[in-house]
């Protein structure tokens, strides 16, 4: 049993549920306690154990339930003796074939028709042939036959034909049984292999996806292929959480070092003078605020997807966090990133404003028009785009102005950094007023640079 | 801070704690009508001596789990609430200043007489080592929650209540005190306790708890409850209450929890207003009688005046759920 305990916290882990050393002794022992006779009991018990927090719970359940589903195998009942018994010639025993047939586990127990002999039979074989060890789909059929290999159906095989050569009827009735059985056992194993597919690949496979789609250029030729699109959404939503809860923690005050005189002498009061409590200057760590301003244009196309789910993302975990959008004109968003489901919301903003030719001085003059007031020294600017303006006025001045009245302003630019300053593109005249312009097309740049950014430009 | 719990009833608690069946009915004995997986992780932490983490939304019970552990195992229970800027000197222990401010006063008085016929600085300095420093020492340990409990010889119950609250480096620190029931007082040493305390914590997920401290929790997550566990509680908590009735409200309650709502009712809330219900001498649901109570189980503005219309529709809806 031991050793399933292991196969399943490895399945566990599969499954995206974290299980550590300590975690997986608790197990044990919570399994030495209870036992496994009692099923729910022992789901409950690795549950309390293994499984941190709710969505684990969630995938915890699954896995065990995939997991320990032994469905017993459907072992088709002997075929009823043929009826009107002087027809039917005996049949031939093993032993009647060969002395290593008589010997051979595996046609007994077809023979007898245990159903949990054959799982058990299975079980050891699949441990030989390291079964679950499974990686790839592509491994499935080569595991099947390694495992078919060491449950020793060769052997039956070799049997069956040495039967279909003994005289009489007998031989061949015994045949036609073996064959069956082996039949059953092939589809079994085929089945046993896919489970275990199942339980320690699928969920690689997954991962090995995201991995890839992570490093993917968002601005890529045609876009972001449909099916990825949800696993890439996914993806975005985990990693703006993640950040999230990474710096929504740096709330509390952070000790300086000096003393605050005022307080410790108001302290002291109790004590007749004596400064028994000594307070030291604290400073409240400031929330940041950000204004995210997201080029939605057509020149964007493939990315403006993503850094809008990106926006919509961080505005769900930041508290302080305005939006904007604009090709030709600029709108805040975040109301309808808060009324509305992620991929709905989406599409209205896009609606709304997306597609259409960008003027990125008719978008900063709105901005500086309506919401300039928005921006004071704690404000965190963050420009989403590629800064092609079809040749239009830049509006420069605005840009001085949002960069002297705020904290800082990145500029993440889709394009890598060769193509800046090419065509209509002004990236290079509005670099002056960044304080950081980085290319990000990737959603693993997006993230580091967006981590970056929460370290390094947001007042501590 | 200590509550003295009601000395369990008839049953001794070492039999509750000998299954998990036997669990659920002792805690159903003191009014907690608790889930398999609820006592399953309960029995767990007791016999693996592990402190347990409940999670869930709000008014799911996490905190009445705590007081009905402690009832069922007639032991005392020591509460702690979290909140931000909790520290060491509120949750484990404080000096008591006035009073060592009162002794080394004293002390000062005293010296003069003790010292006086030494013959010179040496001597002096010897007797004065000699004295006993009493200045840190146990008399003049104010315990806090954390500590108290340490310091329970027979264990006890201890309720570290919305630990998400407090602040990560408070989390750190708890860390010694939840693996190994141990406290150290730089001045003092290390304090254990004689019986490790049973200890749950509480988190509403306002942020997310450090990996080492979930690691060394068994993790509980309390889900709102099925409808027949449901009818179960509120028979319980109100005991005069009609089965027609409670049948009624859970549905009501059940279906409103399937609408978008920014606080959707809790049990605690379904409790609340069975127990309105019962004042206003209600026998029965009917629409009028469900929008004057509505402001009991929801509490925002916004979904009272988005349920108000549909308050009829859920009651149908509310009859046919099983």
């Amino acid at each position: 049993m031991q050793h399933q305990m292991e196969d399943f916290i490895r399945a566990l882990r599969a499954a995206d549920v974290r299980v550590s050393p300590v975690e997986s002794i608790d197990a044990h022992e919570a399994v030495a306690r209870i036992g496994y006779s009692d099923r729910e009991l022992l789901k409950d018990a690795l549950c309390a154990t293994l499984a941190k927090s709710e969505d684990e719970v969630a995938r915890f359940d699954r896995a065990f339930d995939a997991f320990f589903a032994r469905d017993p195998f459907d072992f088709a009942t002997p075929p009823p003796p043929p009826e009107g018994g002087e027809a039917a010639p005996p049949e031939a025993k093993l032993e009647d074939v060969s002395e290593e047939a008589a010997g051979s586990e595996l046609a007994q127990i077809i023979l007898a028709g245990d159903s949990t002999a054959l799982t058990q039979a299975m079980e050891r074989a699949a441990q030989a042939a390291q079964v679950s060890e499974i990686r790839l789909s592509t491994q499935k059929s080569r595991l099947t036959r390694r495992l078919l290999d060491e449950m020793g159906v060769a052997e039956i095989e070799k049997i069956i034909s040495q039967a279909r050569r003994l005289e009489g009827e007998g031989g061949n009735a015994l045949a036609d049984r073996l064959e069956a059985g082996r039949k059953i056992v092939a589809a079994e194993a085929q089945r046993y292999v896919q489970r275990q597919h199942d339980l320690y690949a699928a969920e690689s496979g997954r991962q090995l996806r995201e991995e890839l789609l992570a490093r993917k250029a968002l601005n890529a030729e045609g876009g972001i292929d449909p099916v990825d699109l949800q696993v890439m959404q996914a993806l975005v939503r985990k990693m703006a959480k993640r950040l999230a809860d990474r710096y929504s923690r740096r709330r509390n005050r952070a000790r300086k070092g000096h003393l605050d005189v005022r307080r410790t002498l108001r302290q002291s009061m109790a004590y007749g003078g004596v400064p028994f409590n000594v307070v030291w200057k604290t400073e409240r760590v400031d929330k940041p605020k950000i204004i995210a301003i997201c080029d939605v244009s057509k020149s964007v196309a493939a990315a403006a997807q993503f850094l809008l789910t990106f926006l919509y993302s961080l505005n769900e975990v930041v508290d302080r966090m305005d939006a904007y959008a604009f090709s030709g004109r600029m709108i805040p968003v975040n109301q309808i990133l808060d009324e509305h489901g992620v991929d709905k919301a989406i599409l209205e903003v896009l609606k709304l404003i997306g597609f259409q030719q960008t003027d990125y001085g008719r978008a900063l003059q709105d901005f500086a028009e309506n919401h300039l007031d928005k921006l004071d020294r704690h404000t965190t600017v963050i420009f989403l785009g590629d800064a092609r303006s079809n040749y239009a006025d830049p509006r420069l001045d605005i840009m001085r102005t949002i960069h002297e009245r705020s904290r800082s302003v990145i500029w993440l630019n889709p394009e890598p950094e060769s193509y800046w300053n090419q065509g209509d593109s002004v990236m290079n005249r509005y670099l002056p007023f960044c304080h950081l312009a980085k290319t990000c097309n990737t959603l693993d740049q997006l993230e580091r640079i967006i981590e970056d950014v929460l370290r390094q430009y947001v007042p501590h | 801070m200590t509550i003295l719990a009601q000395a369990a009833n008839a049953s001794p608690p070492a039999d509750s704690f000998a299954s998990v069946d036997a669990l659920v009915q002792g805690l159903a004995g003191v009014g907690y009508i608790a889930s398999r997986r609820i006592a399953t992780a309960l029995y767990m932490s007791v016999h693996l001596q592990k402190p347990i983490l409940v999670e869930g939304v709000a008014g799911v019970g996490k905190t009445e789990l705590a007081l009905s552990t402690a009832t069922l195992l007639g032991l005392p229970l020591i509460r702690m609430q979290c909140y931000e800027g909790l520290d060491e000197s509120k949750a484990l222990y404080e000096w008591k200043y006035g009073k060592q401010l009162l002794y080394t006063q004293i002390l000062k008085d005293r010296m003069g007489a003790e010292l006086a016929d030494a013959a010179g600085m040496d001597e002096a300095m010897e007797r004065l080592h000699g004295m006993g420093d009493m200045f840190f020492s146990e008399p003049f340990l104010e315990p806090r929650p954390l500590m108290k409990a340490l310091r329970e010889d027979d264990g006890c119950v201890l309720l570290i209540d919305e630990i998400d609250k407090s602040d990560e480096a408070f989390e750190a620190f708890l860390l010694e005190v939840l693996s190994a029931y141990q406290a150290s007082v730089p001045e003092l040493g290390v304090i254990k306790a004689k019986t490790p305390p049973i200890v749950f914590l509480t988190s509403n997920n306002v942020r997310d708890l450090g990996d080492a401290l979930k690691r060394r929790c068994l993790h509980l997550h309390i889900p709102l409850p099925e409808a027949s566990l449901e009818r179960r509680i509120v028979a319980s908590r109100v005991p005069n209450i009609e089965e027609r009735l409670t049948h009624q409200l859970v549905g009501f309650v059940h279906a409103l929890r399937e609408i978008d709502l920014r606080k959707s009712p809790s049990i605690s809330e379904t409790v609340d207003w069975a127990r309105a219900l019962i004042l206003m001498h209600a026998d029965s649901l009917d629409a009028a009688m469900v929008r004057d109570t509505l402001n009991v189980i929801l509490k925002y503005e916004q979904d009272i005046a988005m349920v108000e219309p549909q308050v009829s529709e859920l009651l149908r809806t509310a009859q046919t759920t099983p």
